[in-house]
C-alpha cells in the first residue's frame, strides 16, 4: 500500500550524536564535529544543506540552523562551524561556551534549501564571511565530479578568514580572497561578465551582499533561476504579543526575545518547521483572525500573501496586536 | 493581423508572450514568417536593442526581409528552412555568455525547437521570451511511430510516416518541441471524422 511519507515529528527525525571535535579556528569561528552516538554512518546529505541543532539551554531548548561544511562523501562525521554572535539570541554563545567534546546532542536529519544545481556548465560561489560554510560542503561535492567552480570570498581581515588557508592550499588557482580592511572588493561586474552560457552563481553571507549579487547579475541579463543564495533570518525580537491558538485552545503570550513559533512549542503545542529561519516554508500558518499589525520577516510568502494577512511564518515573523492562528 | 489568442488549454500547451527587452550586452533572435512583426514592434519600441541583436529568420514565403535588415542589427542571417538554420543557432549559443538574451517568435514549431536548443545550451526555459505570431499551424508526433510530420493545420490529420489517422491533442513535449499525435480510429478503423481546420 502506498501512502504520503508521514513525518514522525515537527522539524523532521532527529539524529542523536556525540561532540567528536571542538576546533577553534579563529576569534570569532569555532567548528563542531559529531558523530552518530551508535557509531554508525550518518545519513548522505549533498552540498549546501543545513542541520538543526538542539541545544537543552536549562528549561530553555533552542533550535539553530547550520550549514553542514564537511565532505559529502564522509558518512562518519558531520561538521559545522559556528560564528560567535555576541549581541545574538545566544544560541553561538552556548555553542562556544558549554559545548564540550564528548557531550551528547540531537541534531536535525539533513535538508538543502540550497542546493547545486548540477545541470549548469560552471558553478560560481560568492562568500562573505561565515557565509563560506555551505560552500566548503558544495566545494568537496564538485571535486568529486571534476565540477568547473570557482570561488570568491569575502572576509573582514586575514585574521577572520575562516577557512582561507584550507581553500587557498588546496585550490589556489579556484580560490580568490578579498579582504575589507585592505580595502579588496569582489569586483562582480567583472566576474559577470564573460561567463560561459548556463553558469550558475552562488551567494551565502550578509543580506546587503545576497541583495547585490541579484542585482547586479539580473542587471546584467542573468537568468534569476541561475542566482541562488541563502540567508538564515534569527527572529528578531519585539514588543511582547497574545496570540490564540484555535485548534489546541490554548492562549499564549509571545515574549520580547522569543519566536512565534518557540512560543508555541514552549505551550506544548507542535508545530510544524524545517529551517527555522524564513526559507523552507514548513511553518506556514493560517491566520483565523488578526487585529493589529503583522511584521513579516521570511523569504518564503510573497507579497501579495503578506498584504493579505491570512498566513504568517512564526519561526520568523511577528505581529503586533492580537493575533488568532489556525494551530 | 499575425496576433491570435489561444483559448486557455490544459497545463501542459505552452502559453506565450509579448517580447519585451532586457538588459543583457547580446540579443539573440530566432524569428519566422509573420515572426518579423513581432521583431519590428519591440524595435521600434526599443531601436538600442539593434545594436548587440543577431537576428536569424526563416521568411517561409512572407517579405519582412528588407524591414528586418533596415533595422541594422550587429548580424542578420536569413535562412531558407529551420533545418538549413540550426547549425547557425548552435554556433551562436556555444560561443555565447551569461547575459544573453533569446527572443524566439513566429509560429510553435520554431519557437519550440529553438527554445529547446537554448535549453540544451544552459539557458533556463523560463528565461527564454517566446511570441506567438502568425500561422497556428503544430508540429506533431504521431505517438505511434513516434515521426514527425510539420505545420499541421487540422484536426484529425494523416501521419506523414505512418499514415495513421491522428488526433490533435495540447499535450505537449518540450524536449521534442511538439504536440502529441494520437490515433483516432485505433478501435473503429476508417471511423474518421471529417478534417477540421485548428481553431475554426
Amino acid at each position: 500500500m502506498s501512502a504520503a511519507p508521514q513525518k514522525a515529528k515537527p522539524g523532521g527525525q532527529q539524529i542523536p550524536v556525540v561532540v567528536s571535535a571542538v576546533v577553534p579556528l579563529n576569534d570569532l569561528v569555532t567548528r563542531f564535529e559529531f558523530q552518530c552516538r551508535d557509531g554508525g554512518a550518518f545519513p548522505p546529505f549533498s552540498g549546501g544543506a543545513h542541520t538543526v541543532v538542539e541545544m537543552k539551554d536549562g528549561d530553555l531548548t533552542r533550535l539553530n540552523p547550520y550549514s553542514l561544511m564537511s565532505d559529502p562523501a564522509d558518512s562518519s562525521t558531520y561538521a559545522i562551524s559556528v560564528r560567535r554572535e555576541d549581541g545574538g539570541r545566544g544560541g553561538s554563545l552556548f555553542m562556544h561556551q558549554r559545548v564540550k567534546q564528548g557531550d551528547e546532542m540531537m541534531i536535525s536529519y539533513p535538508v538543502n534549501l540550497f542546493s547545486l544545481d548540477l545541470r549548469a556548465k560552471k558553478h560560481i560561489f560568492f562568500a562573505g564571511g561565515i557565509g563560506i560554510t555551505p560552500f566548503m560542503a558544495m566545494i568537496a561535492q564538485l571535486e568529486r565530479s571534476n565540477g568547473n567552480w570557482e570561488l570568491h570570498y569575502a572576509c573582514r581581515t586575514e585574521s577572520l578568514g575562516t577557512y582561507v588557508d584550507v581553500l587557498s592550499y588546496k585550490y589556489p588557482n579556484k580560490v580568490h580572497i578579498y579582504y575589507d580592511d585592505q580595502n579588496q572588493a569582489i569586483p562582480l561586474e567583472d566576474l559577470l561578465d564573460g561567463q560561459p552560457l548556463g553558469t550558475n552563481a552562488y551567494v551565502c553571507g550578509p543580506k546587503g551582499m545576497i541583495d547585490w549579487v541579484h542585482a547586479a547579475a539580473s542587471a546584467a541579463g542573468w537568468p534569476d533561476a541561475q542566482v541562488h543564495s541563502e540567508e538564515f533570518l534569527k527572529p528578531e525580537p519585539g514588543r511582547e504579543f497574545e496570540v490564540r491558538l484555535c485548534k489546541s485552545g490554548k492562549t499564549i503570550t509571545v515574549g520580547e526575545n522569543e519566536s512565534l513559533l518557540e512560543a508555541i512549542e514552549r505551550a506544548g503545542v507542535e508545530a510544524p518547521f524545517l529551517c527555522r529561519g524564513g526559507a523552507c516554508g514548513q511553518c506556514e500558518t493560517d491566520v483565523v483572525k488578526a487585529d493589529g499589525e503583522f511584521v513579516h520577516r521570511d523569504h518564503w510568502l510573497d507579497d501579495d500573501q503578506h498584504a493579505s494577512g491570512e498566513k504568517i511564518m512564526p519561526c520568523v515573523s511577528r505581529f503586533l496586536g492580537t493575533l488568532e492562528l489556525d494551530r | 493581423m499575425s496576433k491570435f489568442q489561444f483559448p486557455e488549454s490544459i497545463k501542459s500547451r505552452p502559453v506565450y508572450g509579448t517580447l519585451e527587452p532586457r538588459p543583457g550586452k547580446a540579443h539573440l533572435f530566432v524569428a519566422d514568417a509573420e515572426g518579423a512583426e513581432a521583431i519590428l514592434d519591440l524595435a521600434a519600441a526599443s531601436p538600442d536593442l539593434m545594436a548587440g541583436a543577431h537576428i536569424i529568420y526563416i521568411p517561409k514565403g512572407t517579405d519582412f526581409t528588407e524591414k528586418l535588415r533596415d533595422l541594422n542589427p550587429a548580424q542578420f542571417y536569413e535562412g531558407p528552412t529551420y533545418a538549413a538554420s540550426v547549425q547557425r543557432l548552435r554556433h551562436v549559443l556555444e560561443n555565447a555568455h551569461q547575459g544573453l538574451q533569446v527572443y524566439l517568435t513566429g509560429t510553435e514549431g520554431l519557437m519550440g525547437q529553438a527554445q529547446n536548443e537554448a535549453m540544451q545550451a544552459g539557458i533556463p526555459h523560463t528565461a527564454i521570451q517566446t511570441e506567438h505570431r502568425g500561422s497556428v499551424a503544430r508540429r506533431m508526433q504521431c505517438v505511434h511511430c513516434k515521426g514527425i510530420t510539420e505545420d499541421v493545420i487540422t484536426d484529425p490529420f494523416v501521419c506523414a510516416h505512418c499514415g495513421l489517422n491522428l488526433f490533435v491533442r495540447d499535450h505537449y513535449s518540450r524536449r521534442l518541441a511538439a504536440y502529441q499525435g494520437v490515433c483516432i480510429d485505433a478501435e473503429d478503423p476508417g471511423n474518421v471524422p471529417e478534417p477540421v481546420e485548428l481553431y475554426k
